[in-house]
């Protein structure tokens, strides 16, 4: 199969929605000629012309109010907000207005809408443009969050985002976007709620969202060297969850841990390990590990910043803890 | 009043009977409040009649408007019936949203109300992004934002307003000026001229009285024909007055505005006395006709009321349907 990168991914899943229906059109912060900064949607305004590939100015709540009510009346816009950390600059237009809108309204209304933006340290970016907020939204009912872990998810759960009737928020980690991954030439859509197990094992269940997926994946190879056999799973949507894949996997192994890219307090993997031991506590041999990024603002010193995240050795690690009982008895 | 010679008597009476609707819609859920029978509480648009129905009766049905937190005007004047208002308001089954919205949150697609947004200002992109789906789809619709002069505090109306004049969208933007931003005079809050705000995008603006109804339309009326000819956006002033305080408990007030100054505009400047009186000198209707006009609406406003207060609230297996919407097309 073709080998094709996040980016090229990203702008297929795009082009071929943008021509199969003529509502779906992007809004954002130099997303025509320029192609955002990243150049993940290079060539899209040569195909579909500036009435489809619109550049505002720099106006976050602004443009993202105004695709708000163009999806309220018929259109799918795709909102490019340049980098995640300015979810925060769009919070009232998405939270208050595009997540409410169905409920408010008694579904009546419907706001079919994509948020592409991105999370992801270690890029040298420091605190304002290297944050992974994918728990503020997925607190937020009515509100989607796909969070894909490859190209191929990537180009899959993006399509299935642009046919939803609902807005959905789709994180893309930055530092991905020029990892090739096999994706088929062939149309293909991967549903919402459907995680993926990535490799089987018996002995613990590691649990990766967007690039933590692949330290999961280091992580277990460093594991099989030391005999344990572990688990990957992506949940590649974190609303909506599915639960009954990840519970299945604890129940198998009796050992998990969450890996996320976000904050560790407050955050995703505290409501998956939470989901975990209400429903699956008596399968289990010890308590659910979560591993997110520090509690502290994103430095910028690479010395610094890269302790801030999981790492497939900090993984790894917490395993063998798990695997020996250490962590029974964790203070 | 301004004279509008291109209107029927039709026309004129349509005009006044929505805003007398209007007028005991409001007076109604005021007691409905008074008289703990509403959950809540809800914000009054008695004294602004003149705004709503003279914009909304120059729109079509397919012309899209939003509306705020007192926006019960807009929805009647935009063709709403009092039954499913009322359900609504009393947070019952058969409401606009199914008793999920209240007053706050109204929405009535069906007459092209995208609704109410109890975020002041929170309307702003979405009536400028339904003036984008047009322009894109080559429709010929206006939407019309509602907002108050509290809102031009915020952000937002600047960021959407340069959009819309780069991108020559058929949108109005109506500032019903009320004088009073929630418990402050306007005064204190507003700084300069709020038309030559807009002017600095390049909008074209314009200031009317409120209070008169035909101002208001003909005004109205030639921008929208204009707005759907491509010549949007546009912006209004429009003069007005809040009857009732911020919000129906907002009963003691004389701290921020006087007794004699809401006497002087409800006995010399109201909407509905100033038109009717009009429409009796220029032979419309007698004095008598508008008097029984009135009773009528009366009686259709108990009616919907008395349907409402007995009407059955959601089954509780509801609370979780429409956080999602069922995607068709997956």
């Amino acid at each position: 199969m073709r080998e094709i990168t996040l980016s090229q991914a990203v702008n297929e899943a795009i082009a071929e929605e943008m021509r199969r229906d003529e509502t779906v059109f992007l809004i954002g912060e130099d997303v025509a000629e320029a192609g955002t900064p990243f150049k993940v949607l290079s060539g899209l305004v040569e195909e579909f012309g500036t009435n489809r590939v619109i550049d505002t100015p720099i106006a976050e709540p602004g443009f993202m109010g105004i695709a708000v009510g163009a999806a309220m009346t018929g259109a799918r816009p795709i909102v490019d907000l340049m980098f995640g950390d300015f979810l925060y600059l769009v919070m009232d237009q998405l939270c208050n207005q595009a997540a409410k809108t169905h409920y408010m309204s008694g579904g009546k209304l419907s706001v079919p809408l994509v948020l592409r933006t991105n999370l992801g340290a270690t890029r040298r970016s420091a605190a304002q443009h290297s944050q992974s907020l994918q728990a503020l939204v997925a607190h937020i009912p009515g509100l989607k969050v796909a969070m894909p872990s490859s190209a191929y998810e990537a180009k899959g759960l993006m399509k299935t985002a642009i046919r939803d009737d609902n807005p959905v928020v789709i994180f893309e980690d930055k530092l991905m976007y020029q990892d090739k991954a096999p994706v088929p030439e062939e149309e293909f859509l991967i549903p919402f709620g459907e995680a993926n197990i990535l490799r089987e094992g018996n002995d613990v269940t590691l649990i990766g969202t967007s690039s933590m997926r692949q330290v999961c994946e280091k992580a277990a190879e460093l594991l099989e060297a030391d005999g344990i056999s572990a688990e990957v799973m992506d949940p590649r949507t974190i609303v909506p969850l599915d639960e009954d894949t990840l519970l299945a996997s604890a129940r198998k192994t009796s050992r998990v841990i969450v890996v996320d890219e976000g904050h560790q307090s407050y955050g995703v993997t505290a409501e998956i390990a939470a989901r975990i031991n209400e429903k699956a506590f008596y399968h289990l041999d010890a308590p659910v590990i979560r591993m997110g990024a520090m509690d502290v603002p994103v430095p910028f010193s690479p010395a610094l910043e890269d302790l801030t995240v999981p790492t497939p050795e900090g993984v790894a690690a917490n395993a063998r803890k798990l695997m020996s009982g250490e962590m029974i008895h964790a203070a | 009043m301004s004279t509008a010679p291109k209107h029927n008597a039709e026309d004129y009476l349509r005009m006044y009977r929505q805003m007398v609707k209007i007028r005991t819609f409001e007076d109604n859920a005021n007691q409905l409040y008074l008289d703990a029978k509403m959950p809540g509480l809800t914000h009054m648009y008695s004294g602004g009649e003149a705004v709503a129905v003279g914009i909304c009766e120059a729109l079509e049905v397919t012309d899209k408007i939003t509306s705020t937190h007192r926006g019960h005007g807009h929805c009647v004047a935009k063709g709403a019936a009092f039954k499913e208002m009322f359900c609504e308001l009393l947070g019952k089954e058969e409401g606009y949203c199914r008793g999920k919205g209240g007053s706050m949150h109204i929405a009535d697609q069906s007459n092209g109300n995208l609704g109410a947004n109890a975020i002041v200002g929170g309307s702003m992109g979405i009536a400028t992004g339904s003036a984008l789906r047009a322009k894109l789809q080559g429709a010929d619709d206006v939407t019309v934002c509602f907002f108050g002069d509290g809102a031009t505090a915020q952000g937002l109306l600047y960021e959407v307003m340069n959009m819309a004049a780069l991108w020559k969208l058929p949108v109005i933007y109506a500032c019903e000026n009320n004088g009073y931003s929630e418990y402050t005079r306007t005064e204190e809050i507003a700084a300069g001229s709020i038309t030559a705000r807009a002017e600095a995008f390049g909008i074209e603006a314009h200031q009317v009285d409120g209070q008169d109804v035909l101002a208001v339309n003909n005004l109205a009326t030639e921008l929208v024909a204009r707005a759907r000819r491509g010549e949007g956006p546009f912006f209004v002033e429009l003069m007005t007055y809040r009857y009732h305080g911020h919000h129906v408990g907002d009963i003691n007030r004389t701290y921020y505005r006087s007794k004699d100054e809401e006497a002087e505009w409800k006995e010399n400047r109201d909407p509905i006395t100033l038109f009717g009186a009009w429409l009796a000198t220029e032979g419309v209707a007698t004095k008598d006709e508008l008097a029984a006009l009135r009773d009528a609406v009366q009686t259709d406003a108990k009616e919907a009321v008395d349907y409402a207060l007995a009407a059955a609230y959601p089954d509780g297996s509801e609370v979780d349907d429409h956080v999602y919407a069922e995607t068709e097309d997956a």
